[in-house]
């Protein structure tokens, strides 16, 4: 388990990343907290020539307040968040999926925005991004763009991050007084989510007012469950109402069949799923 | 439970101490094999065939040769001549067939991961460097992966052996004398109950990954390695190689994990042997973790047909076991003899008047499998188990009731077994009275009434395993008349240094059990020194000589037994010199608690004083030597019989299919306990092992023969977060065949709690139709289950209408329906049929 060689570049700002990634090109990879790239090193299976860690910029760490908008570095480790008092308070969706995220030394090294990059469709944070509509700032040398989390997980692996860009932040709304819950089906506990459903609601006595569904791994990446999102907005909260609101969860899914499941089964699991994340967000 | 004061004066064997060794172990700060570094030492990188079967038409390792830092390449072509063939030592029948079994293939590989060339360099960067530049031409050839059509010989592993059968194995109790004949009773019975189980590939998948460090520059070749088996590997090395075994030493320093798993002598040994003596230098090869889930042997793997014959009031007249075991692409050390390891067990504790056993030893392209944990035995107490909770549903009939219906009763024992073995001991009746008594087993079956009458989602279920199993390898005779290749003894000698410290070297090679502790608890007791004042030494074939190592559960019964036999000598020798220095007749001596005095008086000298006089040597007995040191080798007569029983509780989340283990009560007999504490850890370890076979672990292969859970991330080991509490206690019967009358304990969780999860989870399900799942029990297997139950179920009875568990016969279809049903639920290709990996994977 000994990658190839590599060229390493520890930059200490964000124009000198920048500097760094425009230099190498497309034989360059970008380190955040190396959860996945170094095994993936590891293994041989991608051989970059230089290596751009991210992990020397104090300016990509931290939580702050922005108006309306809870802003994460694109650097602040998992760890961190889960240790933000703002995050608990306004972004309690994100607070609850991070806490799932793998196991503590994972959640002390793995950073919000490289899992957010990396994006892996079975990733703990894409689907309460994509569910708290999360705008994602990217950088490159040309400047600086804002890109809705809709629009920002293209593919497999895939986002709208260019050769020569950073993600540098995520923006996150307020969602002060919603409830939420994530809800993670794994077979062992430090597994990656087979899926996962991020479910956030506004109860207005005793109603769903509005409602946030993300799934996690059901599809090429994380995905948004609008017309659950729509059916469940003035329902009352009884067991029955969620469930039929949620049995549409799968629809429009496609998501991938392998050893922990085939394709059909996930379907099934996602509205079993979404209901009882939507549930339990109503009640906590 | 709670670690005793350890300044206080009592017995030290009973006494739960914590491990000496533990310090060193737990922080990893030891000497393991891969932190060795010597002068100068080269290091190894494997190139391995990506195929499962092969022709190697053409290997170019020119570029790597030129490679910054390598110093040679090795291919197959040029060790062909001095590799010899990896060994097997136990030919289960005479006209047993099997492929030469070279460390580097030589002109075709026949399973993904077989090492085709080896690249020596001066780091080990250098070396990972370089293989990634040797050229390898294959010619693919068919491979044969699913175990079933490896048997039906449609593709052929090795070509040149014309057939994949390795050998065909029987056993009749009508023709070793011990009972009738099996088809005599199924023609006759009442019930015939017929049932097929699947035993998964599974990976021992122990913590340090394996390394070898092999130094050519003394006058013996020194080899350090992550093995169980110090002793067999010199001898097993000397005969492979041709190498006088007096120019081999072999260190096995601490050792992280086994599991049977490094019961072995590995090509990689051989490899890095080869290479040290055809550089001249240290040499190192340390394996990463995907090469170890690749290459390392892997373990089960078994198709298993049963037979019972029986009455309809559940008395069993006889069983019939028909065996499939996958050797994978070779036979190892034992890998033949891994499924004859269970030929005597699946009689397990009932008195069955007739049983037969007959087994296929069949050759497919993948990673070879041997021993791991149980070895045999958990195939064979998860069949017996299994069937005896499906045939008590088909007769209508409680779980429990069938098993004391047939069992053999504590007041029967000695018992001569159909299966030709004899149980010294054993009381399963009070083993059982007190697991039901923790367990609450009636108020359980209430409640799981209710659950299901409240048409409840999360249903429960309560799974039994009342199991024996046969430990402490073994009777050197009856070793020689399974034909495997060597003895069972054990070997001891203890030094009596003249400061009264006593060194025990033991021939047991630890890797985990914790015998430094428990022997220094044996030799403190028997001896009548402190604990402290004992060091034990092993691992090292300079220095424990002799040995036949550590697995099958052996290493206290067998090798405790001869640390045992030592000290009796070192008593016996120093006896005449207490005598002399007490101007006694020696017949008036007498030894206690350290203390040598004539009997009657209070006039003694301490066995230290007698070392110390040895020293000296001054004063002693006309013609006695000037040493109490002694040595002593011992031989079992017996096998030896654990057993217990296990009762687990599990929820079934029947929309998701999830099973949450909620209640885990074990009771075991393993005789007396030197250190009950190492016990109790050695069954919570074990019960892990074995539940996450139920629930956790398989090695997948796809159609192309490649390993799919060739990491962690696919192969699901469990951890902490993933296991509850176990309740456990112990009954006691000693066993009669050694002086501790200890049975052994490492293996014992594991063969019992594999099918206590299984039979949970059917028995939650059962009344839905569903009479077996696949092992592991997937979420997905079980829902899948429960969903073609339930569509079978509304064609039939409905399931509001099957009568409940416990108040009458929850299974009163024909047993013709209960096969039919399990080869719906459980056969190879229902489960997942659009899913990839298929058919190699065998999901």
């Amino acid at each position: 388990m000994i990658p190839a060689a590599f060229d390493y570049v520890a930059p200490t700002s964000v124009a000198d990343a920048l500097a760094a990634l425009a230099e190498h090109g497309d034989d360059a990879k970008v380190l955040a907290g190396g959860q996945s790239l170094i095994p993936i090193l590891r293994m041989r299976l991608n051989t970059p020539e230089t290596v751009v860690d991210l992990g020397r910029i104090e300016e990509l760490r931290g939580i702050r307040e922005d108006g309306d908008a809870i802003v994460i570095g694109a650097m602040t480790p998992y760890a961190d968040v889960l240790g933000s008092d703002l995050v608990r308070e306004h972004l309690g969706l994100l607070y609850k999926a991070v806490a799932e995220v793998a196991d503590p030394q994972i959640r002390r090294r793995g950073t919000i925005g490289g899992a957010l990059v990396h994006a892996d469709p079975a990733g703990d944070v894409g689907a309460p991004a994509l569910a708290l509509g999360a705008e994602f700032v990217i950088t490159g040398q040309g400047g600086e763009r804002t890109v809705p989390a809709e629009e920002f997980f293209r593919d497999l692996f895939e986002t709208a991050v260019e050769d020569g860009e950073l993600l540098t932040a995520v923006r996150f709304p307020r969602h002060t007084g919603w409830g939420s819950h994530y809800e993670k089906f794994v077979r062992v506990a430090h597994q990656w989510s087979i899926v996962a459903v991020a479910a956030a609601v506004r109860v207005e006595g005793g109603t769903i007012a509005e409602a946030r569904v993300g799934l996690t791994n059901m599809g090429a990446t994380p995905l948004r469950a609008k017309a659950v999102e729509e059916a469940l907005v003035g329902k009352e909260l009884t067991e029955d109402a969620v469930a039929e609101a949620c049995a549409a969860a799968a629809e429009g899914t496609r998501p991938p069949t392998d050893l922990n499941g085939d394709s059909d089964y996930r379907r099934h699991l996602a509205t079993v799923l979404t209901r009882r994340a939507v549930l339990a967000a109503a009640g906590g | 439970m709670t670690v005793a004061d350890e300044t206080t004066a009592q017995a030290e064997i009973g006494r739960p101490r914590r491990r000496k060794e533990d310090a060193r172990l737990i922080t990893g700060r030891t000497k393991w094999t891969d932190n060795l570094q010597l002068a100068g030492m080269l290091h190894i990188a494997c190139v391995r065939s990506p195929f499962a079967h092969a022709t190697i038409t053409a290997i170019d390792v020119e570029e790597a040769k030129q490679a910054p830092n390598v110093v040679a390449v090795l291919t197959g072509q040029d060790v062909k001549d001095i590799q010899g063939s990896l060994p097997n030592a136990w030919p289960i029948v005479a006209d047993q067939k099997a492929p030469p079994h070279p460390a580097i293939a030589v002109d075709r590989v026949a399973f993904a991961g077989e090492v085709v060339a080896v690249v020596i360099a001066r780091t080990p960067r250098a070396a990972r460097d370089a293989a990634e530049l040797v050229d390898v031409d294959y010619d693919e050839l068919p491979a044969v992966l699913d175990l079933k059509k490896a048997a039906a010989d449609e593709v052929i592993a090795h070509p040149d052996l014309g057939t994949n059968i390795s050998a065909h194995f029987e056993l009749h109790s009508h023709e070793i004398g011990t009972g009738g004949n099996v088809e005599d009773a199924i023609r006759d019975a009442e019930v015939v109950f017929e049932r097929e189980y699947r035993q998964q590939r599974l990976i021992p998948a122990f913590m340090e990954p394996r390394s070898v460090v092999v130094d050519p520059t003394g006058e013996q070749f020194v080899m350090w390695s992550s093995t169980q088996v110090p002793h067999i590997l010199r001898l097993m090395l000397a005969l492979t190689l041709g190498v006088p075994e007096s120019k081999l030493r072999i260190i096995a320093p601490d050792v992280g994990g086994g599991f049977g798993g490094k019961l072995q002598v590995t090509p990689e040994e051989v490899i890095t042997f080869l290479a040290a003596r055809h550089t001249g230098r240290p040499v190192k090869w340390t394996e990463t973790r995907s090469e170890s889930l690749l290459a390392a042997h892997h373990g089960r793997d078994q198709w298993q047909r049963l037979t019972l014959a029986a009455k309809k009031d559940g008395t069993m007249l006889g069983l019939k076991v028909e065996l499939l075991a996958d050797m994978g692409a070779y036979l190892g050390l034992v890998t033949s003899g891994v499924p004859i390891l269970g030929a005597n067990m699946f009689n397990a504790i009932y008195k069955i008047p007739s049983y037969t056993f007959i087994c296929d030893n069949v050759f497919t392209n993948k990673t070879w499998t041997d021993a791991y944990r149980g070895a045999g035995r958990p195939e064979a107490t998860f069949a017996i188990e299994r069937l005896v909770s499906d045939f008590a549903a088909h007769i209508g009939m409680d779980p429990m009731e069938v098993r004391k219906k047939n069992w053999i009763a504590h007041e029967e024992f000695p018992y001569a077994t159909v299966s030709g073995l004899e149980y010294d001991s054993g009381n399963y009746e009070a083993a059982t009275a007190r697991a039901e008594e923790m367990f609450g087993y009636a108020a359980l079956r209430e409640e799981q009434r209710r659950r299901r009458e409240a048409g409840e989602k999360v249903l429960l279920g309560i799974g039994i395993s009342t199991f024996t199993e046969a430990c402490g390898l073994a009777p050197s005779r009856a070793l020689g008349e399974a034909n495997y290749g060597a003895g069972g003894w054990e070997h001891a000698s203890i030094r009596m240094l003249p400061t009264g410290k006593i060194e025990v070297v033991t021939g047991s090679s630890a890797h985990g059990q914790g015998h430094e502790t428990a022997w220094s608890q044996l030799v403190a007791d028997k001896l009548g020194v402190p604990f402290e004042d004992v060091e034990v030494l092993h691992g090292d074939t300079q220095i424990a000589p002799r040995g036949m190592d550590t697995y099958g559960s052996r290493s206290l019964v067998v090798g405790g037994s001869a640390v045992l036999k030592a000290a009796q000598k070192v008593i016996e020798k120093a006896k005449p010199l207490a005598a002399h220095l007490l101007e006694a007749n020696v017949d008036d001596i007498e030894f206690d608690k350290g203390q040598f005095t004539v009997k009657g008086t209070d006039t003694g000298v301490g066995i230290g004083d007698l070392a110390l006089a040895t020293f000296a040597a001054h004063n002693l007995p006309d013609m006695m030597e000037p040493s109490l040191d002694a040595e002593a080798t011992f031989d079992p007569i017996n096998l030896s019989f654990p057993h217990g029983t296990h009762l687990a509780l599990v929820e079934v989340d029947t929309e998701t299919g999830k099973v949450a283990l909620t209640k885990y009560v074990a009771v075991d007999d393993i005789g007396n306990a030197v250190n009950p504490l190492i016990a109790e850890g050695q069954v919570h370890g074990g019960l892990v092992q074995g539940i996450s076979q139920a629930l956790w672990e398989e090695a997948v292969y796809d159609d192309e023969g490649t390993l799919v859970t060739g990491s962690f991330v696919d192969y699901t080991l469990p951890t902490a977060a993933d296991t509850i509490s176990f309740e456990t206690d112990r009954t006691v019967t000693p066993a009669t065949t050694n002086e501790m009358g200890a049975k052994g304990v490492g293996e014992a969780g594991t063969i019992a709690s594999t099918p206590a999860i299984v039979n949970a989870v059917v028995d939650a399900v059962r009344h839905l139709g569903i009479d077996d799942i696949r092992m592991p029990l997937t979420p997905e297997r079980v829902w899948k289950a429960i969903q073609s139950a339930g569509q079978e179920q509304q064609a039939a009875t409905p399931a509001t209408q099957q009568p409940h568990f416990g108040d009458a016969p929850n299974q009163d279809t024909p047993e013709t329906d209960a096969a039919v049903s399990g080869a719906e639920v459980g056969g190879p290709d229902s489960m997942s049929p659009d899913t990839t990996p298929g058919d190699g994977a065998e999901r």
